[in-house]
């Protein structure tokens, strides 16, 4: 059976920070990723990133992307299975993989440390009609868009102000597509208000406290109504609105994709800040097996930068715990950490900040 | 309320505009940027120590308008496209306004395009000044508009002879 030192199961911006660090240090690394090509998400970024410029502020996501993957190469003792579902973890360290567009090729691979990042998926809403053709959930819009050049159409209502929401609708103006609204359930946009707006100056209007109602059409979505909602998010009656649309965009949330972690019987616990069900993890990011850590989205959803500290710490940690040797040690794993708690020290971000800590296992925690 | 619909207010705008007697000195920045979020580039791209360097990465930026000369570096760096250069001493009737721009087809020099406000409606006409091409691609548009625009303008539309939507 094939053997390695660490296994790292997806190749987004957590995954591609971790294997990095940790093949940085001499340790035998193997990614998987279940992607045909690797970068997670980051790879339909296209606007610039923020966070710190010691990490990549100011930077494109693709960018970004192209930066990592190239790293990646400089190293013989990191190993990449593409295209690749890992579908089960088992007590003797075996995970064991789907290959292949078919799945037709399983393998099995020992390894000594596991970090699991594998991200999220995206959350759906209820509303009447929400299985025609036409809606859409942004994540699949922007692999539409920005991986395969095609748009999903040509009305679009965007239904989230989230980060995710006001990126994807700005990324649909870019391809030329008219933005007919964004609505947000909540009284107030939740994603960064540069990102509304610059998207509001190009005319999109933007409903706080507003929802999608209903999608009519009769072979695919043709008409959206939207509607007003009072604090307990009822529909407020005669506040309807039409919108002739062809599209609808959900961006309506993320959640973590923890079936792995559920299997390996980690201790599991749910955190609403983190977006449900995460695993116990030590400011290592280890989890309450011993052997296996997570980063990125999978322990909470926060974004891409955050991300990549995680899975800095969670290379780091995995690799100093087989034995290799960071010559500052200490002083490297202390300035990650640092730098994590500086990304999250601002308002917007105090849910994360209280998500964290229930999930966090003190020292001292046996 | 700019949570509630993207648009700053006055009173938000109020506390970023630098006085009269700045603007009429010439090219000055105007940071539209009212919310704390992990972010410093733009502190790191100015050469002259204008947008103060930051003591926490979530700061809001400071500016020091006696030290900007409105170079406009700032301008791309800015991940928000929150960052605009006014010149009020442009011309004789007309402020100069250099405005981030990521939308194609991008315009000519010497190309007249609708000038927008920050919602999106359109002002009028104005002349494109220069179009300057940045290899991130926050391209720089440089605009000429009536002084009294100078503060509502914030974005343009081209018009698209080949795609009209």
């Amino acid at each position: 059976m094939k053997m390695t030192d660490i296994a790292i199961i997806g190749g987004g911006p957590a995954g591609l920070s971790a294997a990095i660090y940790a093949a940085s240090l001499g340790a035998k690394v193997t990614l998987v990723d279940d992607g045909l090509e690797l970068g997670g998400q980051l790879i339909k970024q296209t606007h610039k990133f923020f966070g710190s410029e010691k990490q990549f502020a100011g930077i494109r996501g693709i960018e970004i992307a192209k930066k990592m993957i190239q790293d990646i190469k400089e190293y013989d003792n990191l190993e990449v299975i593409a295209n690749a579902t890992v579908t089960g973890y088992y007590e003797d360290e075996v995970i064991t993989i789907v290959q292949g567009v078919n799945g037709d090729i399983l393998k099995k691979l020992k390894a000594k440390r596991i970090i699991v990042a594998t991200g999220a998926s995206e959350n759906i809403l209820p509303f009447v009609n929400n299985d025609l053709p036409g809606v859409y959930a942004a994540g699949a819009v922007q692999t539409l868009m920005n991986l395969y050049g095609v748009v999903p159409g040509n009305n679009i209502l965007m239904v989230g102000a989230g980060n995710i929401g006001l990126i994807v609708s700005y990324q649909l103006l870019q391809a030329g597509i008219k933005v007919e609204a964004i609505v947000e359930a909540l009284p107030r946009i939740g994603g960064y208000l540069v990102h509304a707006s610059k998207i509001r100056r190009l005319g999109v209007p933007i409903y706080t406290s507003h929802t999608l109602k209903e999608a009519y059409g009769t072979d695919c979505v043709e008409k959206a109504v939207i509607s007003e909602i009072n604090q307990n998010f009822e529909f407020i009656p005669g506040t309807e609105k039409e919108l002739e649309v062809d599209t609808i965009c959900l961006a309506v949330g993320l959640s973590p994709l923890s079936d792995l972690l559920w299997q390996a019987g980690c201790q599991m616990k749910y955190v609403p800040e983190l977006c449900g069900h995460v695993a116990l993890r030590d400011d290592n990011m280890k989890t309450t097996k011993d052997k296996i850590y997570i980063a990125g989205d999978v322990a909470g959803i926060e974004e891409a930068s955050s991300a990549m500290l995680e899975g800095q710490i969670a290379g780091l940690n995995a690799a100093i715990s087989l034995g290799y040797k960071c010559d500052n040690y200490q002083e490297q794993d202390r300035k990650l950490k640092e730098e994590l708690k500086e990304l999250r020290d601002n308002p917007l971000s105090e849910e994360i900040r209280r998500g964290v800590e229930k999930a966090l296992i003190k020292e001292g925690w046996d | 309320m700019l949570e509630r619909t993207g648009i700053p207010t006055d009173d938000d705008l109020e506390k970023i505009i630098p006085g009269k007697k700045r603007l009429a000195r010439g090219p000055v920045v105007i940071i539209e940027c009212f919310q704390k979020i992990p972010c410093d580039p733009c502190a790191i791209s100015c050469k002259f120590g204008a947008i103060k360097p930051f003591k926490d990465i979530n700061d809001l930026p400071q500016v020091d308008f006696t030290k900007c000369t409105g170079c406009g570096i700032c301008i791309s760096s800015c991940p928000g496209l929150a960052i605009f250069v006014i010149d009020m001493n442009y011309s004789e009737g007309k402020a100069l306004i250099k405005l981030p721009y990521e939308m194609l087809p991008l315009p000519e020099k010497g190309e007249v395009v609708y000038a927008l406000d920050r919602a999106g409606g359109k002002l009028g006409k104005a002349k494109v000044a220069k179009v300057l091409k940045i290899k991130n691609k926050t391209n720089i548009i440089s605009l000429e508009v009536p002084k009294s625009m100078a503060m509502k303008v914030r974005s343009i539309k081209v018009e698209d002879k080949n795609n009209e939507r």
